[in-house]
C-alpha cells in the first residue's frame, strides 16, 4: 500500500462534472430510449457538454429535443441549428402544429394557458411519440424552492405527471431506473450546479452560448420594470414607443415570456461579475413564474420540467 | 463571501475561485429546534441568497427575527409542506464562500423520517446535529448521530442552538457535551466538534458571537469551511466499476466509468471480475485528453491491452488488492417503504453497476435506534434498521463499508412496484452460513439479547420466579438456576446458551459461582434489601436489561456501526 497524496483532490467543479458525467452515461446504459431536452440556454449548453464528455471519443448516443414554441428567438433558433450540426448531434424538433393553427398565442390565451400547451403539452406529445422512457433536462435544484427537493431520476406516471408524495429515495451515486411500460423518468444531471457554477464552466471550458446572453444595443419596450423585444409582432400598448437599449436576456425562454435586463456585460467575466452584484435569481424576469404561488411546483406536476 | 470577488477583476476572480473544494453536509434537527433558521443563517449571512428570493421572504414574514425577517422561510419548500409548516423530505441548498462550496442536504429530524436522514447522509462528508441548548441531549439527538455513523460520515459536528434563550451559559453547554460524548463513544465518532450557536441571533455561526467568551472555538462556518476533507476518501483500494462501453468504430473500445476508490494508473496490472482475467491499463482517456493516472471520483475511460469480454457490472481492481466475490453478505439495512421486508421475498438488489435479484434470507435482528439495542425480528417496517444476510442470484463485488462507501453500499429496489425500498450497508461476507460451532454473536442474534447472570440478593425463590416470568413475557430468554450442587456449572452453562441466569438467596451471594468467563458487564447485581417492594426490584431489573447499563454495552460487534 502506497500513502495516500493529498494533492488528488478534484475542485468543486470537475467534481460536479463527474458526478453528472456518472449520472448521464447510468442513464445512457439503463434505459432503453433516453432523449436530451434541450432548450437552447446556457444549461443546456452545459448539460450537451457533459453529454459529449460521457461518451468521447464516441458520440451522443442519443438525440437532443428542442419543444419550439415557436414564440422563441431567431437567434435562439440559428444557434440551435449551428450548434448541432458542429457537434454532429442528431436533433429533434417539436412544435404542437395542432394548437397553433388554433390560435394558441400568448396574446390570446395568457401565459399560463399559453405554456400549458405550447410547452407541456408538446413536450408530453413529443416524447410519447418518440417513445422515449428518459428524458434529461436541464433543470437546477437552486433555480427555485419547489426544486430544492426534486430527485436526481424525477418518476412520472403514464400520464407524465409528477407526484411530489410518489418519488423514490436516492442513496448515494445508486439510481433506481426502473419503470413500467408508459412510465418514464426525467432526469437532472446538472441538479447539484448553482447558476453560478454553469457559468463558471462555460468560461472555463469556453462553451459556446446564444449571444443574446451578452449586452449590446437591442430595440426594446420599456413595460414597467421590463425590457420587452419586438419579435413576432408584440403589441403595443398605448403611448409605447420601442427604444434602443443597451440590454441582454439573464435566461431565454419565448420573447413574449423572457424580459431582457438593462447591462453593459458584454464579456462572460462582466456577465458572472454582474450577476454576482445583482444577485437576483435569474427567474426574476420570467413572467411564468410569478403567475401564482408556488406556479413551478404546479408545472411540474402538470408535466412540464 | 462570494462578493469578495468584486474586489478583484472577475476573470481573476473566476480563476482563483476554481480551484475550491466541494463539502456535503447534512442537517438533522427536531421540529423545534431551529434547523431551517440555522440554514437561513448560513445562506444568508454568507450571501448566497438572491435578491428576490429574500424579497418574497418578506412578503410572507411569520416570526420576525432581530433582522425583520423569518430566516427559517427561505428554505421552506412545497406547497403541501408549507401548509403543514414542517419540511417532509430531503431538501439540498447550495452556498459558497472563498474557500468552499457547500451543499447541505437538509432532512426532517422527526421520527418517521429515518428514510430522508439516511438519504441526506448517504452522500455527506459531515453532519450537523442539532440540539436545543434548553432541552439537551434527546433521544432524536442519539438517533441523528446514530444515522449518521451508521452511514458512514466521518465528522460530526453539535450544534447546541438556541444559546440565547439559556442566557449563553457555558455550564448548559458544557453538560450537553459531556451527555452527549458519552453516548458517542459507542458510536465511535471519528471527529465530533461542538459549538454554541444562536441561529436566531448568529452567535458563532458565521460571525463569532461576543456573548459567549468562554468558547475559544472556531464559528460554526469556520469548521465547515476548515474541517479536511480529503483524507476521508478511500485512495488506496482501486475500484472501478464498469459502467458503460463506448465503442464508436473497430479501433476504440473503452470502459466508462467512475473510479468508486483508489486510483488507477496507465500500465497498471488489472484483474477483470468477475472472469479473473488479467490484463494492463492502456490508457485512461477524457475529453480533456490522456490521463496518467485518475483517482475517485472522477469519470474517466478506461482501455486495456488485451481483448477481454468485459460489459457493464464488471469491476477492475488491482491483483494484489481484490473485493470480495461472493453471492451472500451481511448488511445493516435501512427499510424505506411503507410495504415490509420479506425474507426470502424476491428484490432487485442494485450495487456499483450491477443490478442483480437478491435476497433476505434471515434478519439477523433489529437495532433499536434509541437505545440501539439488538431485537428479534421476523419483518423489518418503515424507518427500521436491521442486520441482515442477503444472497445474490449472481456474485457481487464488494467491500465493507466502513472501508469503502461506493462498492459497500447497495439499493434494494421492489420488482413489482419499482420503488427503492431499502438502503444497505454491507458489513462484510456472510460467514455465518458456514458449518462449525454457534458462536455466541449468532446465539445473540437469535435470541435478541445479550446473555446476563442477574443476582438477587435478600430474595426467596418467589421472588425469582415472579421476575423469570414478567422477563420472559417481555421476550427474553430466561432461567432460573437453583443447582446447589454445581452452581458455578449451571450459570455457566445458561449463560454460554444464551440465557439470561438469575441467582436469588445465598447462591446469588456467592461470587465464585459467576466469576467464571463472565464479564462483570454482563453481570446485574441487585440487594432486595435496597429496594421497598418486590415491584420496585422488579422495575430496577427490567430497566437495567432494557438500557443495557449493566454494561453500558449492549452495542456490539454486529451492529455494523
Amino acid at each position: 500500500m502506497e500513502p495516500q497524496i493529498t494533492h488528488r483532490t478534484l475542485t468543486h467543479l470537475r467534481a460536479l462534472e463527474a458526478e453528472s458525467i456518472h449520472i448521464i452515461r447510468e442513464v445512457a446504459a439503463e434505459f432503453q430510449k433516453p432523449v436530451m431536452l434541450y432548450s437552447i440556454g446556457k444549461d443546456s449548453s452545459v448539460m450537451v457538454r457533459l453529454a459529449q464528455k460521457a461518451f468521447y471519443p464516441g458520440k451522443i448516443p442519443f438525440p437532443l429535443l428542442h419543444i419550439d414554441t415557436t414564440y422563441k428567438f431567431q437567434e435562439m433558433i440559428e444557434f440551435r441549428d449551428k450548434f448541432c450540426a458542429e457537434i454532429g448531434a442528431k436533433l429533434i424538433v417539436h412544435t404542437n402544429t395542432k394548437a397553433i393553427e388554433e390560435g394558441a398565442n400568448p396574446f390570446r390565451l395568457g401565459t399560463q394557458k399559453c405554456c400549458a400547451l405550447l410547452k407541456t403539452r408538446a413536450l408530453l406529445d413529443a416524447l410519447a411519440e418518440g417513445g422515449f422512457d428518459a428524458a434529461f433536462g436541464g433543470a437546477r435544484r437552486d433555480e427555485e424552492k419547489s426544486r430544492a427537493k426534486e430527485r436526481v431520476y424525477s418518476f412520472r406516471d403514464s400520464f407524465g405527471q409528477w407526484d411530489p408524495k410518489n418519488q423514490r429515495p436516492e442513496l448515494w451515486n445508486l439510481f433506481n431506473s426502473r419503470i413500467d411500460k408508459g412510465e418514464s423518468i426525467r432526469v437532472f444531471p446538472l441538479s447539484n450546479w448553482t447558476e453560478l457554477d454553469v457559468w463558471h464552466y462555460i468560461y472555463l471550458e469556453n462553451i459556446p452560448i446564444v449571444p443574446m446572453y451578452y449586452a449590446k444595443k437591442r430595440e426594446m419596450v420599456v413595460r414597467g420594470d421590463s425590457l420587452i423585444t419586438l419579435e413576432h409582432n408584440m403589441p403595443l400598448k398605448p403611448g409605447e414607443e420601442p427604444q434602443m437599449v443597451m440590454s441582454r436576456m439573464r435566461s431565454l425562454g419565448c420573447t413574449y415570456c423572457t424580459g431582457a435586463i438593462r447591462s453593459e456585460a458584454d464579456t462572460l467575466p462582466k456577465i458572472i461579475e454582474e450577476m454576482i452584484q445583482f444577485r437576483r435569481s435569474e427567474r426574476e424576469n420570467r413572467v411564468i413564474d410569478h403567475d401564482q404561488e408556488g406556479s413551478m411546483e404546479l408545472k411540474k406536476r402538470e408535466g412540464y420540467f | 463571501m462570494a462578493a469578495a470577488g468584486l474586489e478583484m477583476p472577475a476573470a481573476d476572480w473566476l480563476v482563483s475561485t476554481a480551484q475550491t473544494e466541494l463539502l456535503r453536509f447534512t442537517t438533522a434537527g427536531s421540529v423545534d429546534d431551529g434547523k431551517s433558521t440555522l440554514i437561513g443563517r448560513l445562506l444568508y449571512d454568507s450571501k448566497g441568497v438572491y435578491e428576490d428570493q429574500l424579497a418574497s421572504v418578506r412578503k410572507a414574514t411569520r416570526n420576525l427575527t432581530t433582522d425583520g425577517l423569518d430566516l427559517s422561510l427561505l428554505t421552506d419548500g412545497l406547497r403541501a409542506e408549507r401548509e403543514q409548516g414542517i419540511t417532509i423530505d430531503v431538501a439540498y441548498r447550495y452556498f459558497a464562500t472563498p474557500k468552499r462550496k457547500f451543499i447541505i442536504a437538509d432532512t426532517p429530524g422527526h421520527e418517521q423520517y429515518t428514510r430522508n436522514m439516511a438519504t441526506g447522509a448517504s452522500t455527506a462528508n459531515l453532519a450537523v446535529i442539532l440540539i436545543d441548548a434548553r432541552y439537551g441531549v434527546l433521544p432524536q439527538s442519539r438517533r441523528h448521530a446514530y444515522i449518521a455513523t451508521l452511514l458512514g460520515i466521518p465528522h460530526l459536528v453539535v450544534a447546541v442552538n438556541k444559546m440565547d434563550l439559556v442566557d449563553y451559559s457555558e455550564e448548559v453547554f458544557t453538560a450537553i457535551r459531556t451527555e452527549f460524548n458519552a453516548f458517542a463513544e459507542q458510536l465511535k465518532a471519528r471527529d465530533l466538534q461542538f459549538i454554541p450557536i444562536s441561529a436566531l441571533k448568529g452567535d458563532n455561526v458565521v460571525t463569532p458571537g461576543g456573548r459567549t467568551p468562554w468558547y475559544t472555538g472556531p464559528t460554526l462556518l469556520e469548521h465547515l469551511e476548515t474541517v479536511p476533507i480529503a483524507e476521508d476518501r478511500n485512495l488506496t483500494n482501486m475500484r472501478f466499476p464498469v459502467q458503460y462501453v463506448i465503442r464508436p468504430d473497430q479501433d476504440f473500445r473503452g470502459f466508462a466509468g467512475q473510479v468508486a476508490s483508489g486510483v488507477i494508473r496507465r500500465g497498471d496490472a488489472v484483474t477483470v471480475f468477475p472472469s479473473g482475467r488479467t490484463t494492463r491499463v492502456e490508457s485512461i482517456v477524457t475529453w480533456d485528453g490522456k490521463l496518467e493516472e485518475a483517482f475517485a471520483p472522477m469519470s474517466v475511460t478506461v482501455c486495456l491491452e488485451d481483448e477481454i469480454d468485459i460489459s457493464r457490472g464488471d469491476m477492475l481492481a488491482h491483483g494484489d488488492d481484490t473485493p470480495h466475490l461472493g453471492r451472500r453478505f451481511e448488511a445493516t439495512v435501512v427499510w424505506m417503504n411503507e410495504k415490509v421486508l420479506e425474507p426470502h421475498r424476491p428484490y432487485l438488489l442494485k450495487h456499483t453497476t450491477q443490478m442483480v435479484q437478491a435476497k433476505v434470507r434471515e434478519i439477523r435482528h433489529r437495532v433499536d435506534i434509541n437505545t440501539l439495542g439488538h431485537q428479534r425480528a421476523s419483518d423489518l417496517h418503515l424507518n427500521e434498521i436491521a442486520v441482515v444476510s442477503v444472497e445474490t442470484q449472481r456474485p457481487v463485488f464488494f467491500d465493507a463499508y466502513r472501508k469503502n462507501r461506493a462498492t459497500g453500499s447497495f439499493i434494494l429496489i421492489d420488482a413489482i412496484t419499482n420503488e427503492t425500498v431499502g438502503a444497505g450497508m454491507i458489513i462484510g461476507p456472510d460467514v455465518h452460513h458456514h458449518s462449525g460451532p454457534v458462536t455466541p454473536s449468532e446465539r445473540m442474534a437469535r435470541v435478541g439479547h445479550r446473555p446476563y447472570v442477574i443476582r438477587l440478593a435478600h430474595t426467596d425463590a418467589e421472588v425469582a420466579r415472579l421476575i423469570e416470568r414478567h422477563l420472559f413475557d417481555q421476550g427474553y430468554l430466561v432461567h432460573v438456576v437453583e443447582d446447589a450442587q454445581h452452581l458455578a456449572q449451571a450459570v455457566r452453562t445458561s449463560f454460554e446458551a444464551g440465557l439470561v441466569a438469575i441467582l436469588f438467596g445465598a447462591a446469588a451471594q456467592d461470587s465464585s459461582a459467576v466469576a467464571a468467563g463472565i464479564a462483570v458487564d454482563q453481570i446485574i447485581t441487585m440487594d432486595r434489601a435496597q429496594f421497598e417492594d418486590e415491584a420496585q426490584l422488579l422495575h430496577a431489573v427490567v430497566s437495567t436489561l432494557a438500557t443495557g447499563n449493566a454494561g453500558n454495552v449492549r452495542l456490539t460487534d454486529g451492529a455494523g456501526i
